[in-house]
């Protein structure tokens, strides 16, 4: 593999990215290994995939894992209830197993005839053997159809981008297997950046305050749920929908509920305002 | 340098073995690092740490390693090329994929290419682009604030991976650290059990298949019960006094554990310093529950948490009537009310917040010896969980 042949990750004109974050990404697509990617919810982690998608030019296969995902979902499944139901009321050949193997996203993604991208999102929520089960199929990149006997090999390894909310703890083996990023929050600089590329035409008056309230309020150590990039950028499209023009940190704060999630964190917040201790922090 | 490197990792407890050097090496190879120290940083940081705990390690380790370094990256390289020789040679510890990514090398080629990029990289380092901050004075100014600066066409800047080494950014996320209510979810989460029982509402698709066979081909609809959780938990939480400064960490925990969906029932309970005949339901103490109606009521298969610091006076402890409560049963010493807790209970475990060093020479020593003990941290609450979630062990086996 020389340098020739492979082309840079380097962000998108709607996702910006620092050098560690590129540099991750590149790791994984010279070692054709799956990126796992960890972070804050509301740091662009499923955003990412979508943005290597466009910014290499290759198609998204998405996989929202759930908690009652299966490693097999993944990969095929065997509708063997239509099968049932197609032999007792005679729709079509039965015989032809062919017809009831439908492909998941690994499937898809491990059968294209181009270079993919396969997104495995929030891998954290299903089951804990999950991550494990997979193991075989990522690394090789093929699979077995036990019900018809045939084996499927990737013509194009697909560059696979895992995303973790961290709610379970994902197993070593499965690690090791992976390049891994965190997603570290962005420093003022950086936000500055973000919020301009998604709000371009904005007041930066209203910006600097807003990311001004936004940065002090994350640095209060008693809030559970602090607020993150997605909770800012929306609350500055709520108060540029609303028509303000400057915002700053006191008791009457404008829809608050954007970016605060959590009941106990509102009191929090007022009881912080009114400069009572009622509560130990 | 390089290998040395990985080995500093591991003595800071990083799992790297094999897989990861090789892989390092194939990353370098492509030449991804830019040839520069701050390139080197970031890829080795992907390609080594798997988890967002070890990032702190990862750091340090490389400040370590690299702190005035300049020159020496050519050896680096050097020793990489060296290193690859050797790992050609004792080829037999590796797999068949591991083999196969290695002699896609031609040694000669390889050298080549690094030859030319340490010239490019002479070029660029006599260009100006202090790599390594000399002056490292100040922590911002030019090259810190830079750190995630993305190039939208301009150049990267001066930013050293020492300096950002040095600011350890990732601290927060080292797990022998106290935690959150995120980290603490996660924690509890491994303490779950699932079976199967109650209601039969979910299609047993293989029995449906087994039995309409043996029918026929008549469809015969075999049902089963849902997997469900079935872990009770007890939590019973110090409050008051010496606990005072711990309170946020114990509401945190005590947040993680309402909010976990996969304990089928959730005891909560209050109590300062010591238990006695009663414990309460409330943290203002004006719902009490004796002690003995809470264990009728409970069997010997709910895990109990005990929450608490441990610390009290002695005599709270050991002598009967320690309460200032004064009732009948409050005539036994705490000491026994804790005892007979823990006999009760398969499974119990105590957390303290106490840092573990503070462990020694008061009445901690004492509950130690009723109770298994772990701190109260995210590394302390995974012992704590995985000891309660074995079965059932001979009683104080240490």
């Amino acid at each position: 593999m020389t340098e020739a042949n492979f082309t840079r990750f380097r962000g998108t004109d709607t996702y910006l990215t620092s050098d560690s974050l590129e540099a991750a990404v590149n790791c994984a697509l010279v070692l054709e290994r799956p990126l796992l990617v960890k972070g804050e919810p509301g740091t662009g982690k499923t955003l990412l995939a979508e943005a290597i998608s466009s910014g290499l030019g290759m198609k998204l296969i998405p996989w929202h894992v759930k908690s009652t995902t299966r490693a097999q979902d993944g990969l095929y499944v065997y509708d063997t209830v239509q099968r049932l139901y197609d032999s007792r009321f005679g729709d079509g050949d039965v015989n032809d197993i062919r017809r009831y193997i439908k492909r998941g996203p690994l499937g898809q993604a491990i059968e294209s005839d181009e270079r993919v991208v396969l997104l495995i999102d929030e891998v954290d929520k299903a089951d804990l053997e999950f991550p494990n089960d997979l193991l075989h199929e990522l690394d090789r990149m093929r699979f077995h159809v036990d019900e018809t006997g045939d084996d499927i090999v990737a013509k194009h390894r697909p560059v696979v981008i895992i995303t973790s909310n961290n709610e379970k703890e994902l197993p070593d083996a499965f690690l090791r297997r992976c390049v891994f990023h965190f997603i570290d929050f962005p420093e003022p600089d950086l936000m500055r950046r973000i919020v301009a590329v998604h709000h371009p035409d904005t007041n930066s008056q209203l910006i600097e305050q807003a990311m001004k309230v936004f940065f002090e309020i994350r640095g209060m150590r008693r809030l559970r749920k602090r607020p993150s990039t997605s909770e800012l950028i929306d609350w500055i499209a709520v108060l540029k929908m609303a028509g303000l023009t400057d915002v700053k940190l006191d008791n009457k704060l404008p829809f608050l509920g954007a970016l605060l999630k959590k009941e106990q964190d509102l009191v929090a917040l007022a009881d912080q305002m009114s400069g009572g201790s009622r509560w130990r922090s | 340098m390089f290998v040395p490197f990985v080995y500093e990792l591991r003595s800071r407890g990083v799992p790297v073995g094999m897989q990861e050097a090789i892989n390092l090496a194939e990353v370098l190879e492509a030449g991804l690092h830019d040839s520069s120290l701050e390139g080197f940083y970031d890829v080795a940081k992907a390609v080594l740490v798997h988890s967002e705990t070890h990032l702190d390690d990862f750091d340090q380790a490389f400040l370590k390693h690299f702190k005035g370094v300049e020159v020496q990256a050519k050896k680096l390289k050097e020793e990489l090329l060296d290193w690859l020789a050797e790992a050609k040679e004792g080829m037999r510890e590796l797999t068949d994929a591991e083999r196969e990514l290695l002699e896609k090398y031609d040694l000669e080629e390889l050298q080549r290419l690094f030859h030319e990029r340490m010239n490019e990289q002479d070029e660029r380092h006599d260009g100006g682009n202090k790599w390594i901050g000399t002056g490292g004075t100040s922590p911002f100014g030019h090259s810190g604030a830079a750190r995630e600066g993305i190039r939208v066409g301009g150049a990267g800047g001066n930013r050293s991976a020492i300096k950002v080494a040095t600011q350890r950014r990732f601290r927060a996320y080292r797990d022998d650290m106290t935690l959150d209510v995120r980290q603490m979810a996660v924690g509890l989460r491994k303490l779950r059990a699932l079976t199967r029982d109650g209601a039969q509402v979910e299609l047993d698709l293989d029995a449906t298949i087994d039995e309409t066979a043996k029918n026929a081909g008549e469809l015969e609809i075999v049902l089963r019960p849902p997997r469900r959780t079935n872990t009770r938990v007890i939590l019973l939480m110090d409050v008051g006094g010496s606990m005072d400064p711990y309170a946020h960490l114990v509401s945190r925990l005590f947040t993680a554990a309402k909010k976990a969906t996969h304990f089928k029932e959730l005891r909560c309970y209050y109590f300062h310093n010591c238990v006695y005949g009663k414990v309460f339901e409330d943290a203002r103490f004006t719902k009490p529950v004796r002690v003995r109606d809470m264990l009728a009521d409970c069997g010997p298969h709910y895990k109990l948490i005990i929450v608490g610091d441990a610390l009290m006076a002695p005599y709270e402890l050991l002598q009967a009537g320690g309460s200032i409560d004064m009732n009948e049963e409050d005539r036994v010493e705490g000491i026994v009310w804790l005892m007979s807790l823990e006999e009760h209970f398969e499974r119990t475990c105590w957390l303290n917040p106490e840092p573990e060093k503070y462990w020694g020479g008061n009445t901690i020593e004492y509950i130690r010896q009723v109770f298994e003990m772990f701190p109260l941290t995210a590394e302390g609450l995974g012992n704590a969980v995985s000891h309660l979630t074995k079965g059932k062990s001979a009683r104080n086996a240490r």
